[in-house]
């Protein structure tokens, strides 16, 4: 039992810590730390500066730009992008299709994807939920039949969150229909700029466009863009979901903006009973913090610590609950979320309520809460 | 950082397990021992004793081990496993925190040397009518004469007040501040009233008239300060014993939930059941974190830090405590509240330790009146 770091740790997330303050651009960490939505251009610039001195995607094999880190220097390098306003890599890439190439592709395939992934040359777009396969992933129904040299795909997939700024869609696809649900499906690569691939906005309550329908008619992939085996496609996506293992809470980020809405507050903080809603919700945090650090610690065999599902729910939890206290400071002037620049309030009291509207996706996104707390209550609690 | 225990601390584990656990491994052991006289096993104690594990937390010099707070607690979980009954807060961690804190080297070796071999129950009488959780004494004041001091004034409740050998008593001194007392309870002027607490535990009112007390360490000096740091420190370890307690409440709950049938089926077929036993499981982990947290820190030995993660300890202790103690009767059913069977007495001992340390409104006070000062929190 000990509280500090080790001298090599520390020193891991002091260089960090000036790398990620000094190195990633003022303004993309000043609109990160506003919540302010950022551009394209800005996620890349920000992951291609850290790609610049291999720190885009520590978790990847070394060979394919990895660092052969310790589960709690992954955390803590996590801890500190979010800490210092850096956009965390994008996920699609860094953390879900990237690893999943380097694991069961080809070599071609690795030597293809590979660099491009890490340096953001290629936007990964998500092609996995469905109208009718949410939760319930594998009774997915877009095809992939095959046609010579091609696989042609059809159906419709749902979710694909910043679709509108992707090169690349890593998609399931049912591969076979006479087999067991799970057994009949195959991960294919399909290039987005392919005819026949059309991808369709979907507006949300927030009123941003961050979410989009992915629709296919006879879209022609060519078969090479397979990953891994014909029919293999559930186990790569349960590679793919069970990889999310470190940063599946938003712990450092939730941090940050409790720590923001507390200089925000101002006065309100005399309050007695806002006083108490931060008191409780830091106090929340660092017990989710804690047992964050507890899991990467005990995650040393690299097989995922069923307490993953705790961070999962609690961190969503308290990342609403953050905006929510958020959006109650802001009072009335939350209903100015439609002011511009020439607005009498502070921007944050714009922001606060399609912030919180938004996040109630978290809860829902990542394997639902309610699919969390199905996890632990069959695999922790063998109920 | 590390939440590891070391092959030692594991051994202290099994052992404290050993002696503890399986003395009361069947509940019905734990509900015949508080039904009788003093309210937990003499002999159980004395085992505890000859193990070494009351010398636990103090110097050598003063016939203890000189262990740290990790190791008190480990003890600390595995009696919060069982709910056992035995004096451990009151007299170990309470009593024997202040007579090491404040007692001069004569009155340590003596007192603790007596806590450490069991010879001696010491206990700690603090808590007056209508003081609260205030670190210093209210009515209970304090009298001097030349050399010789005497205490008049009302102590309630005190844990395990009327079995004690002796106690240490907080007064208020003469000259303003609170001091502490050795008091001999069969000395004229000390009149005891026992009587069991609803989770078996035992109380006592102590009426002081002009009783004859030894001045703690240095007479006349104020003690507050001890008072409240060890007051932080057996937040801590009673955290730790809560969460062994909570642990065995849902434990027990989910193996209720397995084996008990309605409707010709096991209750876990019931995702309106399986649902909140996961999310008991998520404070469960949450408060584990926490309190191991507090422990380290209490390790490193700062004063201020150690207030802060008391409360901090306390607060989510306090919750976990509230929604798992209430769950776990309610997943049970009927049998849930019943005194023969376990579920119910976890939760009735968890609120004990509530009410014994503070509750979640007290150290979201504490916590709430210091917000503005939080920068983010590092925990390491």
């Amino acid at each position: 039992m000990r509280l500090q770091l080790s001298d090599e740790d520390r020193e891991l997330r002091d260089e960090l810590r000036d790398f990620f303050t000094t190195k990633v651009p003022q303004e993309i960490r000043d609109d990160v730390r506003a919540g302010r939505e950022l551009t394209r251009d800005q996620i890349v610039e920000s992951m291609r500066v850290l790609n610049s001195a291999g720190l885009a995607v520590p978790h990847w094999p070394v060979e394919w730009g990895g660092k052969d880190w310790t589960e709690l220097q992954r955390h803590i390098w996590h801890e500190e992008l979010q800490a210092a306003c850096v956009p965390v890599p994008l996920a699609f890439n860094a953390t879900m299709i990237g690893p999943v190439i380097a694991h069961f592709g080809s070599q071609e395939l690795k030597e293809r994807f590979l660099p491009a992934t890490a340096n953001l040359d290629i936007w990964w777009s998500q092609g996995f939920s469905e109208p009718d396969a949410g939760s319930d992933l594998a009774s997915l129904r877009t095809t992939a039949v095959r046609d010579g040299d091609h696989f042609v795909v059809n159906g419709q997939k749902t979710w694909t969150t910043l679709g509108q700024y992707g090169d690349w869609l890593f998609t399931l696809v049912r591969t076979d229909p006479d087999v067991k649900k799970q057994a009949g499906i195959s991960m294919l690569l399909i290039d987005m700029t392919t005819p026949g691939l059309e991808v369709r906005p979907i507006q949300l309550i927030d009123g941003g466009h961050e979410v989009n329908e992915v629709w296919f008619t006879d879209v022609r992939v060519p078969a090479e863009n397979l990953v891994g085996e014909l029919n293999s496609g559930w186990t790569q996506a349960k590679f793919l979901l069970g990889n999310e293992r470190v940063g599946v809470a938003p712990v450092g980020a939730t941090k940050r903006n409790l720590a923001r809405a507390k200089e925000l507050a101002g006065r309100q903080l005399d309050d007695p009973l806002v006083a108490a809603r931060f008191a409780e919700l830091e106090n929340e945090l660092l017990a989710l913090e804690l047992t964050a650090l507890r899991v990467v610690a005990d995650s040393t065999d690299g097989a995922p610590h069923p307490a993953s599902s705790v961070l999962k729910l609690k961190g969503t939890e308290l990342q609403q609950a953050v905006s929510e206290l958020t959006m109650d400071m802001a009072g009335p002037a939350g209903l100015a979320s439609g002011a511009g620049d020439d607005s009498a309030l502070p921007e944050w009291t714009h922001l606060a309520t399609p912030t919180y509207l938004n996040l109630r996706k978290a809860s829902i996104y990542g394997g639902s809460n309610e699919v969390q707390r199905q996890i632990i209550a069959k695999t922790i609690l063998g109920l | 950082m590390d939440f590891t225990y070391d092959d030692e601390q594991d051994a202290l584990r099994e052992a404290v397990r050993g002696l503890v656990g399986k003395a009361y491994s069947d509940f019905e052991h734990r509900r015949q021992t508080v039904l009788a006289e003093p309210g937990y096993s003499e002999d159980l104690w004395r085992q505890l004793a000859e193990m070494g594990i009351l010398g636990l937390p103090f110097a050598e010099a003063d016939g203890g081990s000189g262990a740290g707070p990790v190791e008190v607690a480990i003890v600390a979980q595995e009696l919060g496993r069982v709910i056992a009954p035995e004096p451990f807060l009151a007299s170990i961690v309470l009593a024997g925190g202040l007579v090491s804190a404040v007692g001069t080297a004569e009155q340590r070796a003596d007192v603790l040397g007596a806590l450490s071999s069991g010879e001696r129950l010491v206990v700690l009488a603090h808590a007056e009518p209508g003081s609260g959780r205030a670190n210093a004494a209210c009515e209970v004041t304090a009298t001097q004469d030349g050399d010789s001091w005497t205490l008049t004034g009302i102590k309630e409740p005190v844990p395990h007040g009327a079995r004690a050998d002796q106690l240490v008593v907080s007064a208020a001194l003469p000259g303003g501040g609170t001091g502490l007392f050795l008091v001999d309870p069969s000395a004229d002027g000390v009149e005891r009233t026992g009587y069991a607490a609803f989770d078996g535990t035992r109380a006592a009112k102590v009426a002081l008239a002009s009783a004859p007390a030894t001045p703690l360490g240095e007479p006349g000096a104020d003690v507050e300060g001890s008072i409240a740091t060890v007051h932080d420190i057996a937040r801590i370890i009673a955290g730790n014993q809560a969460v062994g307690a909570l642990e065995t409440a849902l434990r027990t709950t989910t193996g209720y939930l397995t084996s008990r049938k309605q409707f010709g089926v096991t209750l876990n077929t019931f995702q309106a059941l399986t649902f909140r036993a996961s999310d008991m499981y998520v404070s469960l982990e949450l408060t584990t974190s926490l309190v191991l947290w507090a422990t380290m820190v209490l390790a490193e030995g700062d004063p201020q830090a150690v207030h802060a993660a008391a409360a901090r300890a306390g607060l989510q202790v306090a919750r976990a405590s509230r929604h798992i103690g209430q769950e776990a009767i309610q997943l049970h059913g009927g049998i849930g509240v019943t005194a023969e069977y376990s579920i119910g007495s976890y939760t009735a001992h968890l609120q004990a330790l509530e009410q014994l340390l503070g509750d979640a409104t007290f150290h979201l006070r504490t916590l709430a009146g210091t917000v503005a000062e939080h920068g983010t929190l590092e925990p390491v």
